[in-house]
């Protein structure tokens, strides 16, 4: 199998501008993305979105479309449609293209693969009518399809405002939005505003939107403390509790969309056997990386959000930094060159005032605990529909680690491989054993990372591109 | 539970028909399947194999596997990673999967 | 906890079998286990309760699988009623495919050796391919037959092991987590057992540690000469009830995924997965049963078996250190039954089974094996 120079994961905005870097050094980047078109989550449909007027999604949202065309421009071997399976320490990439499977080899990798919403487990989730806030969004952006009876939105975070904001344009009506965010967070989170207003131009924004809500006046109730979605076959109640009253409020409806931040996607990653670490202020694992944004293995490198959340402007700003690094590695461009180096020195800076916004942003929006350790009745593990409470029964028999806990309850052996229960199943054990995120550990994680035929797999060894 | 923005007509913008257990549905060229059905009121896709519980998209991008349906009649194919045409022939999956031969 | 009458060094299958023998018949046992990434063979069982084909060149083995397998209806219902777990075992018969004339008539050949060596104990059916397709109705057309013995069948090897868990608790045996044992001495007439800054004192002590009892085992007059030996296993989506009953490499688990195995790698202590082998299992598991080709695997799982030299088990209690045991195999899901019932009563200082009698650590001292 010969080589190709470099292979990124991804075609968000770290993936993309990773390619475009790249490409400018001589390096004809392999750029694979599941989706059909690119953008990644962020930048989703940006070529063909229904939703012409540009005041609905926001300014942000267009920002996609530059890179998008960059993507386009011959200079990049760019494989929509095809999914990833498989990746090695040596680098050896399975994918797969509709019924076609390709082996790949590469000298030096890019993850690119974003992030994922953090679990929100509530008593119903599972009821049909409970979705996230990132997939209405893209229903809104790829289909222009918006709710039908009026919405409730609940939980805390900027892309809730956002999309708050977005329905409120496009002249959807929302019932409620229902704010976790508790009060403490505000005073928490103030001594980082400071070093936040560097990044001035994403407090302004912010501002503008939770100010647009306020004037819209929709229904905003805040210091949400319980939450509960309730309906037999489907959805067709909310209930909440506030902070400091017992009272139980409710709202009839059908589509609640729940947000609470989002996480690293670290299936890759974790699959490689990378080290992790577990970032106490954003609560998530990030991959251990060097300044060049490389993992443990060599010449694997991870941009964007599925290193540590950033949002998009800093990723395509890792994307950068990760094809500069790659170009260096595979000795297309020596850093030595003064060019080079101050290539790397402005994008290093404008990344350093790019994130300087993120602290204060991650401690504001922190989900509490109880968000995060669900009452024993509540569906952890959704494919495999393992509740809380049997984790913990589990645990206070001795089960350490959710590697046990998946082989005694069946956790996490579902086909979304642990994306919707492995964060919430390591905090309960860390929870319950009164141990470390990092004591306690994560799902031992192998291929296929996505789904595959034995019929496919089977003719794995023939294709090698 | 979801509908259609009234948005003004843009060019090549396509309308493909999808057969839904028997039933023509109208869906737009460029929508996922699940977005698709999820326009025409579809509430569940799938009952689980675990508890025969029913089951909806949740997240849209292929992480969640909640999109489970029968699709050409292939099952358990996730409906928000496969791309309308024209005619294509969706079923909801009903527990775990069976084997034609 | 410091002290206690049989302690056991490892809480997988083996450890957690002769664990829960011994605390049912009232003894008070405690586990020791090592945290959750240890290499854990128990994780990578296929879940076979197999009887044919072993012992070809030992046919006690044979004997002591086949006792392992007449006990273990037993066993599961026992555990089903102390600890409400289903361990799903169905013993409906189990079939060996061949591929080609020559694999068949090898394996009549062999077969036929081994059933002569039990005094027709072991028995067993040549089938041919019409005669499979009517217990397989989708057997691939490459499948030339396969030996079939009414003494095979399967288990779900996770809830097993939770279930060995649940009951060794019910009885008031204690489990011990958190990190390897590194040293064991004797004095006088009890055992210390050091564990991080721990320590625990026994009267007896069971080293089942798998791989781990290599260096265990010295420290107590013992030997165990162990090798780490790969297998990988492919995990289907669920499918409604499909195949009857198991084949050494295809079997269709409770839950209604399909397992297919297996491998035999010599790659040390490397239990991840391998591209060209994950191939190979999935291009023989569509040879074998055509449909499966447009299954998805959800899973694949690679685990270190625990192999002595000739790849028959090893049970010892030491000469020099009175009271210390050791306990190594690769089926530790077949033999879960003899090691809870007949096992722990001799560890428990009953009689010794006559089946085991050969599987000490001297046999390896021999330059040829020869068939007893």
């Amino acid at each position: 199998m010969t080589p190709h120079d470099l292979v990124i994961l991804g075609a968000g905005p770290a993936g993309m501008a990773a390619a475009i870097t790249a490409a400018k050094y001589g390096i004809r980047p392999v750029v694979i993305d599941e989706q059909p078109t690119p953008g990644g989550q962020i930048y989703r449909s940006v070529e063909s979105t229904p939703i012409l007027d540009p005041k609905v999604l926001g300014e942000d949202y267009w920002d996609g479309k530059s890179l998008v065309e960059a993507l386009r421009d011959g200079t990049i071997d760019y494989r929509p449609g095809t999914s990833v399976w498989q990746l090695t320490p040596q680098r050896k990439i399975g994918s797969l293209q509709g019924d076609s499977v390709s082996m790949l080899h590469a000298r030096y990798v890019i993850l690119a693969t974003g992030a994922m919403e953090r679990p929100f487990p509530i008593p119903g989730w599972t009821l049909p009518g409970v979705m996230t806030a990132g997939s209405a969004q893209i229903l809104l952006k790829s289909s222009g399809v918006i709710p039908e009876s009026p919405v409730v939105l609940a939980g805390s975070g900027p892309l809730l405002l956002l999309l708050a904001v977005q329905y409120l344009r496009a002249g959807v009506p929302i019932a409620a939005l229902l704010e976790t965010t508790s009060r403490g967070q505000y005073r928490q989170a103030l001594p980082w505003l400071p070093k936040a207003l560097r990044n001035l131009a994403t407090l302004t924004k912010g501002l503008g939107l939770i100010n647009e809500l306020r004037q819209s006046g929709v229904r905003h109730v805040r210091n949400v403390s319980a939450l509960h979605a309730e309906g037999d076959s489907s959805l067709n109640r909310v209930s909440w509790q506030c902070e400091g009253s017992r009272e139980w409020q409710q709202l009839e409806t059908s589509n609640l969309l729940l947000h609470q931040g989002v996480v690293p996607n670290t299936q890759m990653t974790r699959a490689l056997g990378c080290h992790h670490n577990w970032d106490s202020r954003q609560l998530a694992w990030h991959p251990r990386r060097d300044d060049w944004l490389v993992t443990d293995i060599e010449n694997i490198a991870v941009a964007g959000d599925s290193g540590g959340i950033i949002g998009a402007a800093a990723s395509a700003l890792e994307g950068r930094l990760a094809g500069l690094g790659a170009a260096i590695a595979l000795g297309n461009i020596n850093n030595s060159d003064a060019s080079i180096r101050s290539e790397e020195k402005k994008v290093r800076r404008q990344l350093d005032k790019e994130t300087s916004v993120r602290p204060f942003l991650d401690i504001l929006y922190r989900p509490a605990a109880k968000w995060r350790l669900p009452i024993n009745d509540t569906i952890v593990c959704r494919c495999e529909e393992v509740r809380a409470g049997e984790i913990r029964e589990i645990a206070a028999m001795g089960c350490q680690g959710p590697n046990q806990a998946k082989s005694f309850t069946r956790c996490g052996m579902g086909p979304c491989q642990g994306r919707m229960c492995g964060l919430t199943v390591s905090e309960i054990l860390s929870d319950a054993n009164q141990q470390s995120m990092e004591e306690t550990g994560y799902y031992r994680l192998r291929p296929p990372l996505k789904p595959i035929t034995l019929g496919q797999l089977a003719k794995a060894s023939e294709n090698k591109k | 539970m979801f509908t259609r923005l009234l948005l003004p007509e843009t060019s090549g913008e396509k309308q493909v028909t999808l057969i839904f257990e028997g039933r023509k549905l109208s869906a737009r060229e460029g929508d996922s399947l699940a977005a698709a059905l999820l326009a025409n009121g579809l509430t569940a896709c799938r009952t689980t194999p675990v508890s025969g519980s029913p089951r909806a998209p949740y997240c849209m991008m292929g992480v969640c596997f909640e999109c489970l349906m029968d699709v050409e009649g292939i099952p358990n194919v996730q409906a928000c990673q496969v791309p309308v045409h024209d005619g294509m022939k969706v079923r909801r999956q009903q527990g775990a999967r069976s084997l034609d031969s | 906890m410091s002290h206690c009458d049989f302690a056991i060094i490892g809480g997988g299958l083996v450890g957690s079998a002769i664990a829960y023998g011994l605390a049912s018949q009232g003894h008070q046992v405690t586990v020791l286990d090592e945290g959750d990434l240890a290499f854990r063979a128990s994780r990578g069982n296929f879940g076979l309760v197999w009887v044919q084909g072993k012992g070809l060149e030992i046919p006690r083995y044979s004997e002591w699988s086949m006792s392992s397998a007449a006990l273990w209806s037993n066993l599961a219902d026992e555990l089903h009623e102390l600890t409400d777990t289903n361990v799903q075992h169905h013993s409906p018969g189990g079939v060996h495919l061949c591929y080609s004339l020559e694999d068949i008539q090898r394996r009549a050949a062999d077969l036929a050796t081994l059933s002569q060596a039990t005094n027709r104990k072991f028995s067993f059916s040549m089938l041919d391919h019409e005669q499979l397709k009517e217990l397989i109705p989708g057997i691939g057309e490459s499948v030339v037959g396969a030996s079939w013995s009414r003494w095979d069948g399967h288990v779900n090897p996770l809830y097993l092991l939770s279930a060995l868990h649940k009951g060794i608790h019910r009885y008031g045996g204690k489990y011990w987590p958190g990190g390897r044992v590194h040293r064991i001495t004797k004095s006088d007439e009890s055992f210390t057992i050091e564990r991080n800054n721990d320590r625990l004192h026994a009267d007896r002590v069971i080293l089942a540690a798998g791989l781990g009892n290599s260096q265990l085992a010295p420290q107590v007059g013992l030997s165990a000469p162990l090798v780490p030996n790969r297998g990988e296993i492919l995990v289907s989506e669920r499918i409604r009830p499909l195949l009857n009953l198991p084949t050494t490499y295809i079997r269709q688990t409770g839950d209604g995924s399909i397992l297919m195995g297996d491998s035999h790698e010599d790659v040390g202590f490397d239990d991840g997965t391998a591209t060209e082998v994950l191939t190979s299992i999935a291009q023989r598991s569509v040879q074998a049963i055509p449909a499966l080709a447009n299954t998805r695997v959800v899973r694949t799982w690679g685990a270190l078996r625990v192999m002595t030299p000739d790849g028959y088990p090893l049970y010892q209690e030491s000469e020099s250190h009175p009271g210390a045991f050791v306990a190594c195999c690769h089926s530790g899901v077949t033999l879960a039954a003899v090691h809870a019932k007949r096992l722990a009563p001799w560890i428990a200082g009953g009689k010794l089974p006559t089946e085991i009698v050969p599987f000490t650590a001297e046999r390896f001292d021999v330059h040829t094996v020869t068939p007893s």
